[in-house]
């Protein structure tokens, strides 16, 4: 149990307006995050408020469980297309995720090259500032360019610049199936040469993973989603194009599966001391699977993304990174969970915080 | 539509100011001839011009720096230009600005296709960005029917749409960088080559903003392999209702053609007198576009064209080859030159859930009737962005203000039904006083304290977007 359990948006306006000190803000809890203060869940604020399939468009509350919301859309034949990723394997921890928490952190997962990140999809927000103001952005349809976007602001703060209370978001239909080409025994260099050469194609691929330490050898995997039709016409014309490595395929079942792996990250090892998210652009990628000292890992988006286990003393950023990494378990005590930004960016993005949490009470330390 | 009271004293330097500017730019970059700075009197939102004090047209980050430092020590106000084609008056000067114009700033940086980025500066066109790399199988998605002309500095600006972003997003789904200088004269880099920018999602807030919080001078766009092929179907409605339940239907059914248009009964009388496309006599119309080989085109058509039947459509038209293909978007994208002819026209841009388009176009007709002003309805019907072109006569005394009463009682019915007031336009000046209806005081305000971050003086752009009465005390603090 948290220490404030609010079930309103009112009433999160109420504590954060009548409390002193530093608040943390908690959704499933499933983020490995720990802030100083007292805790203020929003798992209270539940349900969803609208659903419009065919406008591709949901309203929830925060706190309404991503799992309840995976299943309504799937009745529909509809799903988050951003396909967030599921720490709950890799960080040890047993309870659901929420909407809220999904949007707070830009959780995207391997369909993002492709379809865009969790901020893309993201259409408005309601949230009370670190002042105890209820505020509201953007809205429920997908076109929208009235005033400042603060909805993709918001979208990726790890709440430190407000609690968000109500979400607004696009979805997308299914896909009638799915599946997947399998490349074996790629280096990296040749696997991120093969993958980005079916990105930049005509043939729409929605996933692209290299696993160079799979037990049965180095694995890359590229999913084609789509009608029937379509599907089997571009798994043809792409086998063509990657003619020269030895391939296998995944029918629909077990590319699904395959693919539910990745989004749990069930390659890394959760014993490991450390994970890392590393975001460069794709050509990048295998030096920083090579020379950052990871012990383990994988490369998603086509080489873009890349998940390494590490021992706690590695700091990957120690080789100079255009882009950057995040330490999404390990020892924050010693070496800062985010990038650490640019002097000018740093500041800006530090005023902008102070405009909205002037005390700094909101998952203090984080971001900062 | 006020405008602020332009600053007599900064006038007053007129000559002193833009000394100063030459000291940093050639001297062909800086304009002050009364003759010459007209031509940047006003954007594509034209009924409203005034002359700025000067204009600059920098050719690097390095001057656009230079331009903002001098304009932040005297206070001087600076309203950003693209191409200015802007339909909301977002490029509109005051008398006692500099107008900075960022179209000698055309040119390719990089081009890399194994990251599937473009990086380019800000003064270069929409549509020659994706000539840039057409002849190498790629393009920029993003398509507002400005293209042609727009650059991609205003592109960012607006966060600017078009017919094709229900598939492919709006500019900032396609933005991944910026350079973009400060009003102190800071150079920042924000983002790149990699997907989604590290820390807060700076990027984010910038683009949309307006140009109200700095100038952006670089940015790095993802391109994409060009579709095999694409093709369009027509399909004629006797009634709106059916038209947008067919729409909605399609949406359902998993289907995403890249874009679906909807033209209501005047604009198709209005087209066909025009430009004689050929298109049925009926209360409402569609056309919808699908991508992909020959065989998968045909996939998803059959899918559509299925639905399309059960809703019982006047017409249905599939385009056989390129030249009927060319046909069904004629009269489409002759739509705004078609009103045009008719008489002056100002065109709207509010968006509405896909679900209420029946009830809000009943609304329109029904508002058209009270005015006493002839309305057309074109839009892009996936995403639920409207486009309703209401008729005037300029030379009519009161009738702009009639129309422009007309258009602010159909934004405030996007608004009531759970849209926006502008869904690729922008608020400019034009929808400015407007923005009140759609958000509280609060909201305002938490947009214009990012505002305040960057621009502390309200230096850039200031009579745009927020309300005048609710940005005054800011904009007059300094």
């Amino acid at each position: 149990m948290s220490d404030y359990n609010p079930t309103t948006e009112a009433e999160i306006a109420d504590i954060i307006a009548q409390s002193q000190g530093p608040l943390a803000i908690q959704g499933g809890g499933t983020k490995g995050v720990t802030c100083p203060g007292k805790t203020i869940s929003t798992q209270g604020l539940t349900g969803i408020v609208n659903y419009e399939p065919g406008a591709l468009t949901m309203i929830a509350k925060a706190g309404t469980p991503l799992a309840e919301i995976e299943a309504v859309l799937d009745k529909e034949g509809q799903r988050l297309a951003f396909e967030p990723v599921d720490f709950g394997q890799v960080l040890g921890q047993q309870s659901d995720p929420t909407i809220g928490g999904v949007f707070a952190i830009n959780n995207s997962g391997s369909r993002r090259f492709q379809s865009g990140a969790a901020r893309d999809f993201l259409l408005g927000v309601r949230f009370v500032d670190g002042t105890g103001q209820i505020l509201k952005n953007g809205g429920r349809v997908m076109k929208n360019v009235t005033g400042y976007d603060l909805v993709k602001l918001l979208c990726g703060s790890w709440g430190t610049l407000g609690v968000l209370t109500e979400v607004a978001f696009k979805t997308l239909p299914k896909s009638e199936t799915q599946r997947s080409l399998v490349l074996h025994g790629l280096t990296s260099e040749q696997a991120v040469n093969a993958m980005t050469r079916c990105v930049g194609s005509p043939f729409e691929i929605s996933g692209a993973v290299h696993l160079p330490f799979d037990p049965s050898g180095a694995k890359t995997v590229i999913r084609i989603e789509g009608f029937e039709g379509s599907v089997a016409y571009r798994v043809e014309q792409l086998q063509k194009l990657l003619s020269d490595y030895t391939q296998s395929q995944l029918d629909d079942a077990g590319s699904v599966a395959f693919w539910n792996d990745i989004r749990t990250l069930a390659p890394l090892d959760g014993h490991s001391q450390a994970i890392w998210k590393v975001s460069v652009k794709p050509t990048d990628g295998p030096a920083i699977m090579k020379s950052a000292g990871f012990t383990g890992g994988f490369m998603d988006w086509s080489g873009g993304l890349i998940w390494g286990t590490a021992a706690a003393s590695t700091n990957p950023r120690d080789m100079g990174i255009n882009g950057h990494a995040t330490l999404i378990k390990g020892p924050t005590e010693t070496i800062s969970k985010f990038h650490p930004e640019a002097p000018l960016v740093a500041a800006y993005s530090n005023k902008i915080r102070q405009k909205f949490d002037p005390s700094g009470r909101l998952n203090q330390g984080l971001m900062a | 539509m006020d405008m602020p009271a332009p600053n007599s004293e900064i006038i007053a330097k007129k000559a002193m100011i833009a000394a100063r500017l030459r000291q940093v730019l050639p001297d062909r970059a800086v304009i002050e001839d009364p003759a010459e700075t007209r031509a940047y009197e006003c954007d594509g939102l034209s009924a409203y011009r005034c002359p700025p004090m000067l204009a600059v047209l920098p050719s690097t980050t390095e001057e656009v720096a230079e331009i903002m430092k001098i304009c932040n020590e005297y206070n001087v106000p600076v309203v950003p230009r693209g191409s200015g084609t802007s339909l909301a008056g977002g490029a509109l000067p005051t008398a006692d600005s500099v107008i900075l114009g960022v179209a000698r700033m055309n040119g390719v940086l990089e081009t890399d296709y194994d990251n599937r980025i473009i990086r380019v500066q800000t003064g270069r066109t929409n549509l020659s960005v994706t000539g840039a790399i057409e002849e190498d199988g790629f393009f920029y998605a993003p398509d507002p029917s400005s293209q042609l002309a727009c650059a991609i500095a205003g592109n960012i600006a607006m966060n600017s749409g078009g017919a094709h972003c229900l598939k492919y997003g709006v500019t900032s789904n396609n933005l991944l960088g910026v350079r973009m200088v400060t009003v102190a004269g800071e150079i920042m880099d924000i983002g790149g080559a990699h997907l989604d920018a590290a820390g807060l999602d700076l990027l984010g807030v910038i683009c949309g903003s307006e140009g109200q919080i700095g100038v952006v001078t670089e940015a790095t766009l993802r391109i994409l392999h060009k579709p095999e092929g694409a093709r369009p179907v027509l399909m004629g409605f006797d009634s709106n209702e059916v038209a947008g339940q067919c729409v909605s239907d399609i949406i359902k059914a998993g289907v995403l053609p890249v874009a679906i248009e909807f033209m209501d009964r005047p604009c198709i009388r209005a087209t066909e007198a025009f430009a004689g496309a050929g298109y049925p006599d009926c209360e409402a119309l569609l056309i919808v576009e699908v991508e992909g080989s020959d065989a998968e085109i045909q996939e998803q058509l059959d899918k559509i064209l299925d639905i399309a039947r059960r809703h019982n459509p006047v017409e249905l038209r599939e385009a056989q080859d390129a030249d009927q293909a060319a046909r069904i978007w004629l009269g489409r994208k002759s739509a705004f030159g078609a009103m045009g002819q008719i008489n002056d026209y100002m065109c709207l841009d509010g968006t509405i859930p896909v679900s209420e388009l029946p009830y809000v176009l009943r609304r329109i007709g029904e508002l058209s009737k009270e005015f006493g002003l002839d309305v057309g309805n074109v839009f892009h019907a996936g995403d639920g962005n409207m486009h309703p072109l209401i008729l005037y006569n300029a030379n009519k005394p009161g009738d702009l203000e009639k129309c422009e009463a007309f258009g602010a009682e159909i934004l405030k019915l996007c608004v009531e039904v759970g849209g926006c007031l502008t869904g690729e336009h922008g608020v400019g000046i034009e929808k400015r006083d407007l923005m009140n209806v759609q958000f509280s005081e609060a909201d305002l305000d938490a947009q214009m304290k990012i505002k305040d971050v960057f621009d502390p003086k309200w230096l850039l752009n200031a009579a745009k977007v927020f309300p005048l009465a609710n940005s005054q005390a800011r904009r007059t603090a300094a």
